[in-house]
């Protein structure tokens, strides 16, 4: 029976029909429902860790102990875990342990565009790519027995329009394998698993043989293939772009490269030469090219198609036609109008409680190093309440090292709940032990909300439904030495503004956890207030909070009340009194 | 079996998503292969939503190819106005007449283009543009979540296939309690384009 999932659905359906049983995760765009749907299928432990590096070594360390592991995550999320991927390369496991790892070309929900392909050239870990919702769930179990055939993580690489992407499925209703009856017995072997130096000289070598056998492994695996063609044109490629580049280059010979490193490199020499002339189809960095020029292997790549962005079967189309590689498609007769089409920006959500604290924070004029969440919203205009954002856990450090250079500003940092449980415990600690006075403002909506509602350590819920302990931040900063704890409800904003300045007076290090339930999550909703279109003189200050809800007419606002969430906060900001609540 | 493509744009909570997923495997069930793309992400956050979805006797790229949709769909007046290159000549466009206003329209520093300016640009492309009043259809009967399903009563007589393959997806794709509602959106739907 055939089924459409996405990939990331099918990532996990994967993991579960090969027999992962363990895996770990941080939720990031476009990787968060692996874990999601996984943790659904019965007899596995999912969890959401507090970020990506624990997740890492939760999966080595179930690996370790001779069970089938999987950690998933999004590009920069292996920034996050890099060290523990490094480390595993060297030890090796008992047991296969996949990394299933998410780019996002153009960036859709990211920071960067970096090409996780270089961590596998780089941290010396295989690394193979399916191209559509079959091999994402096949490539799992793939993964899972190249990782104990070479003893070595493997890790599965994804893009966005492959992780949410649709594409039929074979779904058997066969579950995995039997767990084992006996709990196995941990294997004692420090020599492979303690990395100091004198261990890990010995692993080096290992590390270094085993990528040759698997270079052979490559050469004779069905994961890389030739689809013969005309001799005329050889096309190279890998995982999503091969479907664009089918569509464009129906004729073409392909080389399929579904495991990307290490590279077959007697497969592409038998290849270069049934074709006179070579072209990559690659997403972001030339990793392939490089590779095939090195080899001394004449090709062209990024010279035709562009390094920066996502592709599609457009882009790669007008690319090839400008390259002369094939003859432009009739089309139809250009678009003449040129109407002006508003852009639509992401925005917070009515009812947003971030709003209120932004509305705050640029009425006090303060400089606010930001973080990653819903919140980054608020550097948009209308609030243009945030100044620097990098990276999660960034904020934070950021603020001290910009108090330390000694400007006249007052700096806040903010960020969210669970970025702060991911990233923003040992910044905190840093201020405080380094004689900082940063401000550190939490903006506590308890919950993951921009990757989509997943529970953290904050939020009293395991992914599975089981209850938790709440790891509250309040008691976290107050046990780690802060003094200056106040907790506000951002809505009072008067309360807020207060608590806000007092901080900023003070010369010690300090937290504001400002609390307000994500509103999507608790559907908290409350009756729109009215405008009397009879005192509002249309100044245009409530629309400074940039609520969607909020219309300037003619005359005066209106308020949307389909959208309007009753948050009451422009009935607050009214200098007039004219929004009226109900 | 000829190809067929869709793009569906709308706004981050219109159900843009469901309907899409609906459209897909009403393809499967007509014995397609079928490929579905879209962005989530900030979507919930009232921004931009678009799928493409395919139909086919062999379906590569999941991304409908400029030039060449025969469906676009647009839950939102603006956001159907901003796929017209997509579209091929001869193809339509299937419109819900309404209008979700831009930030930077609520604050009055951009104009929303008038519905006649919006049918102009689509008709560089479409032979036809079909206006739907799904937000109204919905609503009048009494949940306006259900303006994809509207729409997609209105593309299913034009696009043909077994009326019974739409319900049958329709009903196991939408929660249990609503079926029966849905059922009526999906016939409403049909009406405008019948």
């Amino acid at each position: 029976m055939k089924k459409l999932m996405t990939g990331n659905e099918a990532f996990a359906y994967g993991a579960y029909l090969h027999g992962v049983r363990v895996a770990a995760a941080y939720p990031g765009t476009p990787s968060s429902e692996i874990l999601a749907n996984y943790a659904n299928y019965p007899g596995v432990f999912a969890e959401w860790s507090p970020n990506e590096k624990v997740a890492l070594d939760v999966a080595i360390g179930a690996a370790y102990a001779g069970t089938r592991a999987m950690s998933t995550l999004k590009h920069v999320g292996l920034n996050v875990a890099a060290d523990s991927l490094f480390y595993a390369v060297y030890t090796g496991l008992k047991a296969g342990l996949v990394i299933v790892c998410a780019d996002d070309p153009n960036m859709h929900s990211s920071q960067n565009e970096q090409d996780n392909r270089n961590y596998a050239k780089f941290a010396k870990c295989p690394m193979i790519e399916p191209s559509d919702s079959e091999e994402a769930k096949q490539f799992v179990g793939v993964a899972l027995d190249m990782s104990e055939q070479f003893d070595t993580p493997v890790i599965v690489r994804s893009v966005t329009r492959l992780s949410h992407s649709s594409t039929p499925v074979n779904y058997t209703d066969e579950g995995p394998p039997p767990p084992p009856e006996e709990p196995p017995a941990y294997e004692r072997d420090p020599q492979k698993f303690v990395m100091v130096p004198a261990n890990a000289r010995r692993r080096h070598p290992v590390v270094e043989e085993r990528l040759k056998e698997l270079a052979e492994f490559a050469e004779t695996t069905p994961l890389n293939y030739i689809e013969p063609g005309s001799s005329k044109l050889g096309i190279v490629s890998a995982g999503v772009s091969y479907h664009y580049a089918r569509e464009v280059f129906p004729d073409a010979t392909f080389l399929k490269l579904c495991m990307v490193y290490p590279l077959p490199e007697k497969l592409i020499r038998e290849f270069a030469d049934q074709v006179e002339k070579i072209v990559v189809v690659e997403e972001l960095d030339p990793f392939l090219e490089e590779h095939l020029k090195l080899m001394g292997i004449e090709v062209h790549g990024k010279d035709i198609f562009p390094i920066l962005g996502e592709f599609s079967p457009s882009l790669v189309r007008s690319c090839a036609v400008k390259a002369g590689l094939i003859e432009a498609p009739p089309a139809p007769p250009e678009l003449k109008s040129d109407l002006d089409r508003p852009m639509r920006p992401p925005m917070l959500c009515p009812g947003c409680g971030h709003r209120a604290l932004f509305h705050v924070l640029r009425e006090e004029g303060v400089l606010v190093t930001g973080d990653i969440g819903c919140y980054t919203l608020a550097f948009a205009p209308p609030l243009n309440a945030m100044h620097t954002t990098g990276c999660m856990g960034a904020s934070i450090g950021v603020a001290h090292g910009i108090d330390k250079a000694g400007v006249k500003d007052d700096v806040v940092a903010v960020l969210g709940d669970s970025t702060f449980l991911h990233s923003g415990v040992h910044p905190v600690i840093d201020v405080l032990y380094n004689q900082g006075n940063t401000t550190t403002i939490i903006s506590d909506n308890n919950a993951t909300a921009m990757t989509g509602f997943q529970e953290h350590p904050g939020t009293g819920k395991t992914i599975q439904g089981h209850p938790a302990k709440v790891v509250d931040p309040e008691k976290l900063v107050r046990g780690i030495g802060y003094e200056k704890v106040d907790i506000c409800d951002p809505y009072d904003i008067d309360k807020m503004e207060k608590i806000l300045k007092d901080h900023l007076n003070s010369k010690e290090p300090s937290v504001i956890i400002a609390r307000h339930p994500c509103v999507l999550s608790t559907r908290e909703k409350h009756t729109p207030p009215e405008v009397d279109p009879e005192i509002c003189i249309n100044c245009g200050i409530c629309l400074d909070i940039g609520c969607s809800p909020l219309v300037q007419e003619e005359d005066h606002v209106r308020i949307d009340t389909l959208l309007c969430n009753g948050c009451g906060l422009c009935v607050k900001v009214c200098p007039q009194e004219a929004i009226i609540e109900r | 079996m000829k190809n067929i493509d869709f793009l569906m744009a709308g706004v981050g909570g219109q159900g843009t998503i469901l309907a899409s997923n609906i459209l897909a495997e009403v393809g499967l069930q007509l014995g397609y292969d079928v490929k579905k793309a879209e962005v989530h992400g900030m979507a919930q956050r009232g921004g931009q939503v678009d799928s493409h979805i395919r139909w086919g006797e062999k379906v590569y790229s999941p991304l409908v190819e400029e030039n060449n949709a025969d469906y676009l769909i647009g839950f939102e007046m603006l956001e159907a106005a901003r796929f017209p290159h997509f579209l091929k000549e001869k193809s339509l466009a299937l419109v819900n007449d309404y209008r979700i206003n831009p930030p930077l329209v609520n604050l009055g520093k951009a104009n929303y283009p008038s519905k006649k300016e919006i049918e102009a640009l689509l008709l560089e492309r479409a032979d036809k543009v079909l206006w739907v009043e799904g937000t109204g259809i919905a609503k009048d009967l009494g949940n306006p979540a259900m303006i994809g399903v509207v729409l997609l009563g209105a593309l299913s007589n034009l696009v043909g296939g077994d009326k019974e393959a739409w319900l049958d997806v329709i009903g196991r794709m939408v929660p249990q309690k609503f079926v029966e509602l849905n059922k009526k959106a999906f016939n409403a739907g049909r009406e405008v384009s019948g």
